[in-house]
Order: structure tokens, then C-alpha cells, then sequence
């Protein structure tokens, strides 16, 4: 799960980071009230939405006067901002973070990320801040320092210390660095983040250490521990129809072909987006229904694949092993009365109780297209697609 | 036999009491599993399903001799429960729960090291659908009918997929040694390259599937391992080739995951190493059949 820059900033400022001062905004007139709040005679206003790359894409704008930052503000709010990370449909900009301009001196970059080959958490550090990591690795790699934390006993000052020393920071500085370093580290650790970059950590022309900007993301599995993260969830940044099926323990991710998919087990779902891809279709989504999945639970899995427009077709795809066929072809029956099920549907049942599923899709009388295999199944559905854009073309 | 479990495998369920544990210790025992006991805190003394309760996993140790434990506890208290076990002189540890916090199994896989590595446990999973060895017994909540005995290994993250490549075998009367899933969370017990050792050393394996899918180190990881040591074919499927480049909002992955983790990448290097690749996921059985036929011609 993300969060926005400024709640990051907070949890890290709650825990000894320095940050710029600054303040939330909902409003133009928020804005410039900010302004007078924090003081001084230069401001970054700042889009609040869950991706990097902000500044080219017209989203962080410095300010030096009331009308400035009214105007910005303007700009931005209710507009949807298109970054390298968003895609083309972009994230709505519904809040705003007035900051304090910085003098910058120097740029640096930490990040913090789970290392699933050293299955530890990994420090990333490199004294070529500013630009994207990606391109510190190309452009720089010799600047980069990595170590990582013993979870048996944790993050050990000697180690900040190194990377603070290994930035070739002023010996002023080393102090601060290590406590920052450090301070991350144990957010990072007491929150179960998943990931935190501070991309640029800046040395200010007064010889201060700050984070200017602030990444971080959550390990979903820990939430439930974790209740003052999930409170900052933004539904606003999540795709709407991920939102619909999120909030009913469905996992799903769309995408943008027509071919709507229901699946059980996440291997099987790629596979079968691959085969649907193979036989020339381009799957809607991704959608992963789980273990002991009920008719109910099926029935909502349909009202979230069909919540795509896009959706000319469904594939169906379940091969039960703690799963059963003949509640799967109930949930299927009932979305088909309940849900109204407009578009071609192949459904393919396999594995426990897969005869009685299969009778009772046939005794029920529905137009439900049947396939025994994966092959047969993607076949079906592309062809089944195909015809009824045809269809729909000619009408 | 096989890897891992046979039929005189003297098995314990974690979490035995609760409503998932139970349905799958009955389904494991009516499969042929060697079932003795479960543990439950505060339930000890009681009988369940006719085989005797235990708070501890000491105590179920202690009285049964049980070697193995498959963990079906919930999400919050499983990793407690594998460091339980590996402490209590379990030897295989199952955990199928879904939904551990990845630095909850940083704890456990770092705990683990304080066992001389002949005393350590062997974990599979968490997020996994379990082991089976066809004929003899089921350490996991894969459909047993699914899989004909016979001599291919099968490795993979997915459990419905795994079903997927043994059902293709089957219906081309091709049977498995043992199936193994290994869980898809980014920290897991035992890795591709781990099974894979095993098989290579077992005497009832001749070749082996492998099922990989996008993200993650060890694919690549295996098929170098492969390159070097084993002399069985290894034939492999990655998940995900029309799966978009993920969503995030930072970098901080891509510097360490430089080493190729999107479908095509992996596939690119699993070719390389010679692995045999299982072009689309309806090719499994022809394609294990193909591998098969060539070795009987060489032999």
C-alpha cells in the first residue's frame, strides 16, 4: 500500500527526520494561507498523488508570491497528473503540500528496500541524488553503497555511520547523517514498510540535512497490525474497479483488453492471460477469486469484471483443489440471474467436483459456453469475443 | 522414495482444532498421509479426529516421534508456529498460510540459522499448496486425484498451476515422484535451487518440472545451479509474459532486481542454462513427453 509524500514526511519527521516545513492544502486559498503560516519568501507547491516523477510532469511548482501560488494551485487541483509511473489515464490531484524552498547545497539518495535474494532489508545509498535510481545505476555506479540489516538483531549505527562516511559528507555532517540513516531504518522496521526512498536527501547551504521528498510503501500482509497506516489509505489514487474489488477480498488488477478473466490460484491466472494472449485476445484484468471460494464470492467477482465497460467477454478458469467446482458453477448461475451477464461467457471447471459443476452449468439452461481444457478455454473465449464484436460492429 | 514425504512419514498439523486444519488433516489421512497427532495451545489432552491433541509441538514430538508438521495457523501467529517447530526437532515443516508479513519471515528464516545445518528444519512454503508424493502420501491441500505415481519431479510457486501441468501429465499417462509447491511470498522456506538438489539426488526421479513465474531472483537462480550439476533434464514454464511492468510509486526494487525478473528475461536465461521451456501453459504434458521420449532414445 503507498502513501502520499507528506505522510511519509510526517512519520518520519515523528521520529527525528528533519523535513522542510510545510502544510496540507485542499484549496487556492488553503494554499496561500499556508504560505503566511510557514513563513519566508519561496515556496514549493506540491501535487499530492501516489507516484514519482511529479516535477516533469508539471506536478511541483516554486512559488514566490500569494498569486503564484493561487494560480498553481489552481492549475493543479482536480486535474489528473500523467507521470512516467501512472499511465496514460493519470492520478487526481486532490491535495496539495505548500513547502518551504530549501537552499540546496549537495543531493543525495537513500532508499530502503526488502531484498527477496538476500532476504533481508537492503540500504541503498548513493551521493548522486536528484535523478532516478535507474539512472544513478547507469550514469553513476560507483557512487552506490548498498548494505543490509541482520534481522536478527537489526540496524547497527556502525552501519549508517559507513554510508555516511562512503557519501563523502563534511565531517559536521557524519552525526546527522548516521541519526537519519538510522531514524529511517527504524520506520521502515516499526511500520512494516515495504519500501522508503528519500530521493534527494539534501545538504542545505546552512549545512542541515533534509528530506525533501519521501517515498514509502507498506507490506499489505502486516496491515492488520499496523492500524495507523491503513488509515492513510487514498482510495482516490487506486484504480476504481481494484478499489471495488479490494474492499471485497478479491485480488485484482486491471488492465486493458476485453477479455474479462476469473481465476483461482495467481500462477493460473498468468498462465491463462498468457494463453488468452497467445490465441490473439488481450485480457481486462487480472483476478485472483482464492481458496473456498463460495457462489456469493463468484457472483462478486462478476460485478468486478463487469464493472470494466471494456468487458466484451468471460473466461472463467478454476481448477479446485481446496476450491469446488459445483459452488463455483452455482456462483456462476447466480451472477447470471442476479448480475445479468450481457456478454459471451466460457467457463472452464476442473479438479474437485468438476463433474458435478459441469451439470449443473448444462441443467441450468443458461447460455454458458463450456471448454475442458486451458487451450480450449482461451480458444473459446477469443473466438467468442471476435464474434460479438463483429456483432456489435454491424449493429 | 520420492522427496521429502513417503507413506511411514510420521506427520503433526499446527492449527489441527480450527475449521481449515481439520478439513485438510482428514483429507491428508484418507490419502494414505501417516498422521499422529496436532497441536492446539490450551486444547491439549483432547482427541480430534481420533488422534491425540498437544499444546506444544514438544510435546506432540515427544509422544508421537512425529519428523514432520504442516502449519495451517492463521496469518498473524504462523511464523511463532514454524520457529516452534524448528525448535522442537521437526525435520519438514509445511506452512500453507497465506498472508505472513514478509519481516515476519525474515525473523524466521534468520532463527532458523542457529541449528547446525544437519539439525536444521527444511521449510516449505508459507503461501504454498503443499508436497505430495502420488500413491504414498499428502502434506498439503492439492486434489490427490490429480496426480499419477510415476517419475517426474514437479517444482513450482502456484498451486492451481501446479495442478494444471499434472492433470496434462496425467492424461498422457506420464506420473509424478513428488510435487512440490513452494509458495508464492517474496521469502520462502526452500528455494527452486533446493528442490531441485533433491531431485537430482533421488534414485525415482528422472527429469523435472519446474513452474516459475514473473518476479524474484530464483529461477535464474536454478537454472545456473542446473547448468552446473544436474545431469537430469529440467524443463520449465514462466507465468506472466502478458503481465504489464508493475505499478509502484518508487525505485528503490529496480536496483537490486537488475538481474532480469520479467517473464521474457527469465526466459531468456533459463534458455541459456539449457533448460527446456514449456512454451504456453498448454503445453505441459506434450512437452514432458517429448523430453522423455528423447531420453529413452539416448539411453
Amino acid at each position: 500500500m503507498d502513501i502520499h509524500e507528506y505522510q511519509a514526511k510526517e512519520l518520519l519527521a515523528r521520529h527525528g527526520v528533519h523535513v522542510p516545513r510545510g502544510g496540507l492544502a485542499y484549496s487556492p486559498e488553503q494554499a496561500t494561507y499556508r504560505a503566511r503560516e510557514i513563513g519566508g519568501s519561496k515556496w514549493v507547491l506540491k501535487a499530492q498523488v501516489h507516484s514519482g516523477a511529479r516535477g516533469k510532469a508539471g506536478g511541483i511548482k516554486l512559488c514566490a508570491n500569494d498569486e503564484e501560488i493561487s494560480n498553481a494551485a489552481e492549475a493543479m487541483l482536480g486535474r489528473k497528473l500523467v507521470t512516467q509511473q501512472t499511465g496514460p489515464r493519470g492520478k487526481l490531484i486532490s491535495r496539495l503540500y505548500l513547502e518551504e524552498a530549501v537552499d540546496i547545497a549537495q543531493e543525495l539518495y537513500v532508499g530502503f528496500v526488502l531484498d527477496r535474494k538476500e532476504e533481508r532489508v537492503m540500504i541503498v545509498a548513493s551521493a548522486a541524488g536528484g535523478m532516478e535510481i535507474e539512472d544513478i545505476v547507469e550514469k553513476e555506479p560507483n557512487s552506490i553503497l548498498r548494505t543490509s540489516v541482520d534481522p536478527g538483531v537489526g540496524m547497527q549505527r556502525f552501519q549508517a555511520r559507513e554510508i555516511a562516511f562512503g557519501l563523502g559528507l563534511d565531517h559536521n555532517l557524519i552525526g546527522k547523517a548516521t541519526e537519519t540513516i538510522f531514524s529511517c531504518y527504524q520506520v521502515f522496521r516499526d511500520y512494516d514498510a515495504s519500501m522508503l526512498e528519500i530521493n534527494p536527501l539534501v545538504v542545505t547551504r546552512d549545512g542541515n540535512l533534509i528530506a525533501l521528498d519521501a517515498k514509502m510503501s507498506f507490506d499489505e500482509n502486516a496491515l492488520f497490525r499496523r492500524p495507523e497506516i491503513s488509515e492513510l489509505r487514498d482510495k482516490s489514487q487506486e484504480d476504481p474497479r481494484e478499489t471495488f474489488a479490494s474492499d471485497r477480498g478479491l485480488s485484482y488488477v486491471g488492465l486493458d483488453g476485453n477479455i474479462g478473466c476469473i481465476i483461482n490460484g495467481a500462477g493460473l491466472a498468468m498462465a491463462t492471460m498468457d494463453m488468452i494472449k497467445i490465441a490473439g485476445g488481450e485480457p481486462a484484468n487480472f483476478l485472483d477469486i482464492g481458496g473456498g471460494a463460495s457462489p456469493e464470492r463468484v457472483a462478486k467477482s462478476f460485478r468486478a469484471v463487469l464493472g470494466d465497460k471494456n468487458v466484451e467477454t468471460i473466461l472463467v478458469n478454476i481448477f479446485a483443489g481446496i476450491n469446488r467446482c459445483d459452488w463455483v458453477a452455482e456462483g456462476v448461475i447466480k451472477a447470471i440471474r442476479e448480475v445479468g451477464v450481457n456478454v459471451p461467457l466460457v467457463v472452464r471447471l476442473s479438479g474437485t467436483k468438476a463433474e458435478e459443476g459441469r451439470r449443473i452449468l448444462a441443467d441450468s439452461g443458461e447460455a454458458v459456453i463450456v471448454a475442458d481444457t486451458l487451450a480450449e478455454a482461451a480458444e473459446k473465449a477469443v473466438a467468442a469475443w471476435r464474434a460479438a464484436a463483429k456483432k456489435k460492429k454491424a449493429a | 522414495m520420492a522427496i521429502l514425504l513417503n507413506r511411514s512419514t510420521r506427520v503433526i498439523v499446527q492449527g489441527f482444532t480450527g475449521k481449515i486444519g481439520s478439513f485438510h488433516a482428514e483429507d491428508m489421512k484418507r490419502y494414505g498421509a501417516k498422521l499422529v497427532g496436532g497441536v492446539t495451545p490450551g486444547k491439549g489432552g483432547q482427541k480430534h479426529l481420533g488422534l491425540p491433541v498437544f499444546n506444544t509441538v514438544k510435546g506432540a514430538v515427544r509422544e508421537t516421534r512425529a519428523e514432520a508438521s504442516i502449519v495451517f495457523v492463521p496469518p498473524p501467529f504462523a511464523a511463532d508456529s514454524i520457529m516452534e517447530a524448528a525448535d522442537a526437532g521437526i525435520k519438514l515443516c509445511v506452512c500453507i498460510t497465506d498472508g505472513i508479513p514478509s519481516q515476519d519471515m525474515m525473523q524466521v528464516k534468520r532463527y532458523m540459522l542457529r541449528y547446525r545445518y544437519e539439525d536444521r528444519m527444511r521449510l516449505i512454503g508459507p503461501n504454498c499448496a503443499g508436497v505430495i508424493t502420488p500413491g504414498q502420501a499428502l502434506m498439503g491441500i492439492m486434489p490427490g486425484s490429480i496426480y499419477l505415481p510415476g517419475r517426474v519431479g514437479i517444482v513450482g510457486r502456484s498451486g492451481t498451476l501446479g495442478y494444471e501441468a499434472a492433470s496434462q501429465m496425467k492424461a498422457l499417462g506420464i506420473g509424478v515422484s513428488t510435487s512440490v509447491g513452494i509458495g508464492g511470498d517474496p521469502i520462502n522456506g526452500s528455494s527452486f535451487k533446493d528442490m531441485l538438489k533433491l531431485f537430482e539426488q533421488d534414485d525415482e526421479t528422472d527429469a523435472v518440472v519446474m513452474i516459475g513465474e514473473i518476479g524474484g531472483p530464483q529461477e535464474a537462480e536454478a537454472a545456473i545451479w542446473a547448468r552446473d550439476n544436474m545431469r537430469k533434464p529440467l524443463i520449465a514454464y514462466i507465468a506472466g509474459l502478458s503481465a504489464p511492468k508493475g505499478r509502484r510509486m518508487g525505485h528503490a526494487g529496480a536496483i537490486i532486481s537488475a538481474f532480469g525478473e520479467s517473464a521474457q528475461e527469465k526466459v531468456e536465461i533459463l534458455k541459456e542454462a539449457g533448460v527446456v521451456i514449456v512454451p504456453t501453459p498448454s503445453s505441459f504434458g506434450e512437452v514432458v513427453a517429448d523430453t522423455l521420449a528423447r531420453m529413452k532414445k539416448a539411453a
